[in-house]
């Protein structure tokens, strides 16, 4: 028999609040300690215990790690869900459940029934743990007949449980009580197989919201106020957990940074903005219902110049939408947050690597240019666990900007013929030198306002002084140009056609792309990682005859925006735009490509 | 040159009152919220204090716009309607060594802030919170806020069919550490009041009620001049005496005498007016309360405090200097630290 070896993909659903999580984790990295690329996304409800819960692995050994829609093995201890799962499964495909098939699923699948209570019974188990235990029997027999190596399964539950044998014994006696059960002959009968490579050198398995939080405590975050909210909540207590093991001072022992759970999210923005003004690095992080109580108080901190920067873990909306599935939905209202004429340096980290980098790097941004800053990120890449390249270390000392300082201003003084105001432009690139209180210069204290003001600060409704100060904050995003992380041409197949994509959505375009060019379209890959454009996006635009950009929403939202900036190039642009909660597949992607081509 | 007059016009700090003015006010002749800030000129002036160690906040209304008038050598930020609490408290976190002063409004705190204002007194951040209160809005011409007093007829509004919010009591009821009420018609006791409060580590209430001369004046009106002088009724004679100053018994030999020591060394010294009140009982300072709303009575003074109480700056172990000034070098860990955590990924 010809079997799949390394390349395929696996759907276990669960009851959530059953401890599936536990068993989930402990495949996926035991897979990952194997060398063999793998992704893992989890599927679940808003509710805390009793309801379907689905978690999906992809094997792949191409790299591929986007979501699938068919799936080669199922696990189902979930019988509410498992007709539908099982449309799901590919012909021939391996099927564990703990029933056994109906008759008329036996040729369809290799089926088989998990032996729960059996193992149990053997591994004579504490009762009242015998819930979470289950999971662990799927865990055994899956690695017996995939062949998984089980020393690496007992590595990362020892990891997982801290080494804690209390917790780990029963744990693994259960997985190695069910693989025993698994004969040589099943294994030999399953069709798919995994053998030990070496293609995950360097790299780590975490999930975006930690490592966005590990980014900004590595950016030298002082300040950061959080309201609970999925898929966001996590990345603030992760501040919470590492804070004070990496940041207090290592002399002292003092804390170099405050965390507080603010009363709701407009105190959460109001928080980190006072503590921005202040001279703190400050970062608040959410989700798109706490993105619109945060909307006024983004327009002052643009309007006052306030540094700070906004983390969105996105989720489907509007309203309450789907609070636990993923999308890329608040780009339009992130690109227009607030009344009045603004803009924003938005970014979209597409890894987690990134959500890393760009936890330090907006930091750096908003205060370089001292102004809000978004970051896009989603619930695809925020809580779900990936394998990423290690972090790798701020490769820039921290950037504070204009600052000034006693000192600094007796310079600037007497440098400017004592002319110099918190607003006021030196250096003609419309970004001013700002004051800190504390500063004991008697010039330094300015009123800062989200009223109409001159360079001094003072209140004003002078036309003139409106509109050359609003001229100046315009000019300060051409200067974000500068640090602003450039896009990145994910793929050139030196086609006409390309393909535009951000954030999360980069794994089904980029596997798109790869499996066009197979069948012989070329279609490149160009990946915007930050709004204002980088030159790159309009050449990408100017070389190719037609672009899909590729997204997460219903309304082709970066379309838009693309269409807005390039005006004269927005016949070109073409909308792959498709949001259903779930991450987007190469094969939707594909086929929305080919129904637009035919035309 | 005259030293004697010289002396006479600069206070310990060196500074003179007009160092601690701001611009011209741009509210109404007669507005209550001139005289306060009038008086926080003064206190600050009589403290000694200097004006960069003091960082004032504001929300949005008539209220909000005062902070430019006073302490024009201080930072400050007039922020957003009802949410001046947030953005001081992650402003206050900067330097610790500054002492955060607030003013708001009757709507910014009792109508919209309401959250964010009890939340502030819950967490009890060190800071002097002011409220000018005169029951209506007065940027907007004159409708009815939160403390409105029920029945009241404002001329395009008709009557007020709600009760009134009484800050004072949501202060207690959020467990406040220091709530005060006042009355800009009274400006010795305003002064004494700020004083005490620039110097209590927690959040410091002031409830003031300061007359809208142009919307909210009629002489029956619960927030209006008249009724506010033909009825304040001190709970005590409010004296504030500096650390450096020492208490001297002649000073305040008359009648009986309670004192309130703060943690800087400072005392409040409450001279007993005509009944006995003692503002270190939260129960009674609920009852009076409970009277003074039943009975209207404009109660003023030290309503409740409490010096020792924790503070929100006390659950964060901060270092001396402050967070603001921190080199660079003190907020990255180091590049070992980020090795040992990719470490526990794999």
């Amino acid at each position: 028999m010809q079997k799949k070896l390394n390349e395929f993909s696996i759907l276990v659903s669960t009851v959530n609040g059953s401890g599936s999580a536990t068993a989930n984790n402990a495949l996926m990295k035991a897979i990952f300690k194997m060398g063999i690329p793998i992704s893992a996304r989890n599927i679940f409800p808003s509710n805390i215990q009793g309801l379907p819960t689905w978690y999906s692995l992809r094997v792949s050994e191409k790299r591929h790690l986007a979501r699938v829609d068919e799936f080669d093995i199922l696990i189902n201890l979930d019988k509410v869900v498992l007709a539908d799962d099982l449309k799901k499964v590919k012909k021939g495909g391996l099927v564990l459940c703990d029933q056994p098939l109906a008759p008329e699923l036996v040729e369809q699948f290799h089926g088989m029934q998990l032996p729960i209570q059996e193992v149990l019974e053997k591994a004579e188990s504490p009762a009242n743990l015998n819930v979470y235990l289950m999971n662990m029997v799927y865990v055994g027999v899956l690695a017996a007949l995939i062949k998984i190596d089980i020393s690496l399964i007992e590595e990362t539950i020892n990891q997982h449980f801290s080494h804690v044998e209390k917790a780990v014994k029963p744990n693994m006696d259960v997985v190695k009580i069910a693989y025993g059960m698994v004969t040589n002959e099943m294994t030999e009968a399953c069709p798919f197989e995994l053998e030990k490579r070496n293609l995950n050198e360097g790299y780590i398995v975490t999930d975006g919201n930690q490592a966005a939080a590990l980014g900004a405590l590595f950016g030298g975050l002082q300040f950061s106020a959080w309201y609970p909210i999925t898929p966001a909540t996590e990345l603030a207590e992760c501040l919470n957990e590492y804070n004070p093991q990496i940041r207090n001072d290592p002399e002292t022992g003092k804390a170099t940074c405050v965390i507080v759970q603010a009363e709701d999210e407009l105190a959460a923005i109001g928080m980190t903005i006072g503590a921005g003004w202040a001279g703190l690095r400050s970062m608040t992080s959410t989700s798109g219902p706490g993105l619109c109580l945060m909307a006024e108080y983004i327009g002052l901190a643009y309007q006052s110049e306030v540094p700070v920067v906004i983390w969105d873990v996105q989720r489907v909306g509007p309203s309450t939408g789907m609070p636990t599935r993923t999308s890329q939905g608040d780009l339009t209202f992130s690109y227009f947050l607030s009344h009045g004429d603004t803009d924003y340096v938005i970014l979209f980290p597409g890894n987690v690597q990134e959500c890393f980098e760009f936890g330090w790097r907006a930091l750096d941004i908003a205060e370089h240019i001292q102004s809000p800053v978004i970051v896009l990120s989603d619930l695809d890449l925020g809580m779900n666990n990936w394998m990423t390249p290690k972090f790798q270390y701020p490769d820039l000392p921290i950037q504070r900007g204009k600052i000034l300082w006693e000192e600094d201003i007796e310079q600037i003084l007497k440098k400017n013929n004592g002319k110099w105001g918190r607003y006021t432009d030196l250096d003609g690139d419309g970004i001013t030198y700002r004051t800190l209180p504390g500063n004991t210069n008697p010039r330094a204290a300015y009123f800062a306002r989200g009223t109409g003001h001159d360079e001094f600060a003072n209140y004003t409704e002078e036309p003139d002084v409106w509109k050359n100060e609003h001229d100046r904050i315009k000019k300060k995003f051409k200067k974000a140009l500068e640090i602003d992380p450039h896009p990145i041409l994910e793929r050139n197949y030196h086609g006409k056609i390309g393909f535009i994509s951000y954030g999360s959505s980069h794994y089904g375009t980029e596997e798109a792309s790869d499996l066009l060019n197979a069948e012989g379209k070329a279609v490149d890959y160009l990946r915007i990682r930050s709004i204002p454009f980088q030159t790159e996006v309009n050449e990408f635009l100017q070389a190719h005859e037609r672009v899909y950009v590729v997204e997460a929403n219903r309304d082709g939202q970066m379309a838009q925006i693309l269409m807005l900036n390039f005006p004269e190039l927005a016949g070109k642009i073409h909308k792959i735009a498709y949001l259903d909660g779930l991450s987007l597949t190469a094969q939707s992607i594909i086929t929305c490509f080919d129904d637009q081509e035919k035309k | 040159m005259n030293l004697a007059n010289m002396v006479e016009r600069t206070n310990s700090a060196g500074l003179t009152r007009n160092d601690y003015s701001g611009e011209s006010s741009t509210l109404c002749k007669g507005c209550g919220h001139n005289s306060i800030s009038n008086m926080i000129i003064s206190a600050c002036y009589e403290l000694n204090l200097r004006p960069e160690k003091v960082v004032k906040f504001s929300g949005i209304g008539c209220s909000s716009k005062s902070p430019t008038y006073f302490l024009k050598n201080s930072f400050g930020f007039n922020g957003l309607h009802g949410r001046m609490p947030s953005m001081a408290t992650g402003a206050l976190f900067a330097d610790t060594t500054l002492k955060g002063l607030g003013i708001s409004g009757d709507g910014d705190t009792a109508n919209i802030g309401l959250g964010q204002f009890k939340h502030l007194v819950r967490r009890n951040m060190p800071m002097v919170y002011i409220v000018e209160n005169n029951g209506v809005y007065g940027l907007t011409k004159g409708q009815f806020s939160a403390t409105a007093d029920y029945g009241l007829s404002l001329k395009r509004q008709g009557q007020n069919v709600y009760l009134p919010v009484d800050i004072a009591l949501e202060a207690l009821a959020a467990n406040a550490t220091f709530v005060a009420r006042s009355f800009a018609g009274d400006p010795k006791q305003v002064k004494e009041i700020i004083k005490a409060a620039l110097s209590h580590e927690g959040t410091a209430v002031i409830d003031i009620i300061s007359p809208c001369v142009t919307f909210n004046n009629k002489e029956n009106a619960l927030h209006s001049y008249s009724w506010g002088k033909g009825h304040e009724d001190p709970l005590h004679e409010v004296e504030f005496v500096p650390s450096r100053d020492e208490i001297t018994v002649e000073d305040f030999n008359h009648g009986e005498m309670r004192e309130v020591a703060l943690h800087d060394g400072s005392t409040i010294m409450l001279k007993k007016v005509d009944k006995e009140y003692d503002p270190t009982n939260r129960k009674e300072a609920l009852k009076i309360l409970a009277d003074a709303i039943k009975n209207r009575w404009l109660i003023t003074g030290l309503i409740y405090v409490d010096p020792d109480a924790a503070n929100m700056l006390d659950m964060y172990d901060l270092p001396e200097t402050p967070l603001n000034r921190l080199p660079v070098e003190k907020i990255r860990p180091s590049k070992e630290t980020l090795e040992e955590l990719n470490q526990k990924f794999i």
